[in-house]
């Protein structure tokens, strides 16, 4: 499987006064992202994931290292709107994030700023609308929206612009569980049906359950990488980073700790439930 | 309380006045500003009257907010009147009493004055009123477009009012939560006088412009991130276009404005 987005040991420094060290953000990040893939980035604040996400459409510049998107490096200023066109951004706050006062002008705008033929623009903004399942909010206004609703209409501001991959900043950071649950949903189905790659930045751990990998950031630096199981299942070290781990993962620790033989790996709530009854039966 | 604040009021509906095309009002409000200007006597101010009252009726605007739009200037419309009446020499006046003089020529112009400001007004309201803000500002970039020759940034100032418009009520919104937070730990919004009500928004302001600011950050990230980069090359999902009303309603404003300068030149 080709990768659609590669980094070579990026590091980035934040601008700082002139008297201060500069304090790395990122601390040599070497990463290849498969194309299709889900791919959940995990990390307590300050631990650089969102900066990591900000490097992979050029937003940011690396202060060392490279990243490549689709071969494309994002240093090269001629190649940014390709670059942003392939990789898509969606952020923490759906109000800063929504250009115009009617869903649908919101998600021709991309489109519009690509110089994409009107005709073309009018097909792509329904089948965005249609992916995201707000067909029936077209003419609406986005500010009388939910949250959940809002987040919907910056996915398809972004799909419209037929992207490869989206990358979403912590983007279920300030919705209620309802509207968390929606934007997943969202991402999954076209992470699916579509095939576009998707990289959610988070700190709720049971988002990352369904995810084909799951990268942790610690200090500017990757500090596990792999399958959900295989990353959960190290418990005390991500508890040392400042994270939780998912409720089911809590609760499997803890009967271990107390002498119950059962696997860490057991994620969903169904197959939690069923590790224990497996361990049950053996007493 | 905030809530009821509406800018560029817009009522939606489907009517002719609706449907024309934001540029053909645009030219119509500044053909009917021109005529209303130009009408000098009661020929004039009746074809302009009787104008506006059968646009009135084609959009289905109803008169009574049309009339509640008078209400901020409803200061300045008296100031005229009164100025026009008591301050029109005359040969030969109706009512001598002081410093207080009325003639007859007073009675009439203080009319018609009161009378082109209330048409002004009212006319201008029926453009805004029956065009949403998007498709106003759209027009208005579309007008202006030959200006981008003389390097005037039409594409930009448009886009900054459709954003300041679609922020409206974002702001208000959030207006609203920092007062509700700062009644909470005791502010007074509500009692003394006006200077001290003024005094009391300034911890409203303070947070609401950082955050307006951080918000204009924001949004600045997430358009370049969506390939804004200007108004080069960009092309648009809804694509102004006259049609034949349009047309019919050019020809219909530049006749009624010509007939008011044929009244004007005939002094009838």
């Amino acid at each position: 499987m080709a990768e659609i987005i590669q980094t070579q040991n990026l590091k980035y420094a934040y601008p700082v006064e002139e008297d201060e060290k500069p304090v790395l953000a990122l601390a040599g990040v070497n990463l290849l992202i498969q194309k299709g893939s889900f791919v959940v980035v995990l990390g307590h604040n300050g631990s650089g994931k969102s900066t990591l996400a900000k490097m992979f459409n050029g937003v940011l510049q690396p202060t060392e290292g490279d990243v490549f998107v689709d071969g494309m490096n994002t240093r090269d200023e001629s190649l940014l709107l390709s670059i942003r066109q392939h990789v898509g951004m969606v952020f923490q706050n759906p109000d800063n994030q929504i250009v115009a006062n009617v869903v649908e002008e919101d998600v021709a705008f991309a489109p519009e700023n690509l110089g994409v033929p009107t005709e073309e623009i009018r097909s792509r903004v329904d089948e965005a609308l249609a992916a995201v399942d707000m067909s029936e909010f077209t003419t609406h206004a986005p500010h009388l929206l939910s949250g959940g609703q809002k987040q919907r209409i910056a996915i398809a501001g972004v799909i419209a612009m037929a992207p490869e991959c989206i990358v979403l900043d912590e983007a279920t950071a300030m919705l209620d569980p309802v509207g968390r649950q929606e934007v997943l949903s969202t991402v999954h189905r076209l992470n699916r049906e579509q095939g576009i790659t998707v990289i959610l930045i988070t700190h709720h751990m049971n988002e990352a359950e369904d995810a084909d990998r799951v990268i942790v950031m610690d200090d500017g630096k990757v500090a596990m990488d792999g399958l959900p199981q295989e990353v959960f299942s190290h418990v005390d070290q991500l508890r040392g980073m400042g994270l939780t781990v998912p409720d089911t993962v809590d609760l499997l620790d803890r009967l271990r700790r107390d002498g119950l033989d059962v696997p860490l790996g057991a994620l969903k709530v169904e197959a939690c439930a069923d590790a224990i009854a497996a361990a049950m039966a053996v007493i | 309380m905030l809530k009821d604040i509406t800018l560029g009021q817009y009522f939606p509906g489907n009517t002719v006045a609706h449907r024309l095309d934001p540029r053909t009002k645009i030219l119509l409000v500044v053909l009917y500003i021109v005529a209303l200007f130009c009408a000098k006597s009661w020929g004039g101010y009746a074809t302009m009257a009787v104008t506006l009252a059968v646009c009135v009726k084609i959009s289905k605007v109803g008169l009574k907010s049309l009339v509640r739009g008078l209400k901020p200037v409803l200061f300045i419309i008296i100031f005229t009147g009164v100025l026009n009446l008591f301050f029109t020499p005359d040969d030969h006046y109706l009512v001598e009493w002081g410093v207080i003089h009325i003639s007859q020529a007073g009675l009439v112009r203080a009319f018609f004055m009161v009378l082109r400001i209330m048409l002004l007004i009212m006319g201008t309201f029926l453009m805004t009123y029956t065009t949403s803000p998007i498709r106003l500002t759209d027009g208005l970039e579309s007008l202006l477009g030959p200006l981008k020759k003389a390097h005037v940034p039409v594409h930009e100032l448009a886009m900054m009012m459709s954003i300041a418009l679609r922020f409206i009520p974002t702001l208000i919104e959030e207006t609203d939560k920092i007062m509700s937070a700062q009644k909470a730990r005791g502010a007074d919004f509500e009692s003394g006088g006006i200077v001290q009500k003024a005094k009391a928004l300034i911890p409203v302001l303070v947070p609401l412009f950082i955050s307006a600011f951080r918000r204009a950050d924001e949004l600045a990230t997430a358009m370049e991130c969506r390939c804004y980069h200007g108004g080069e090359g960009r092309t648009k999902l809804h694509v102004l276009r006259y049609a034949a009303r349009d047309y019919v309603a050019l020809a219909g404003g530049v006749l009624i404005c010509g007939f008011v300068l044929v009244l004007r030149q005939f002094g009838l």
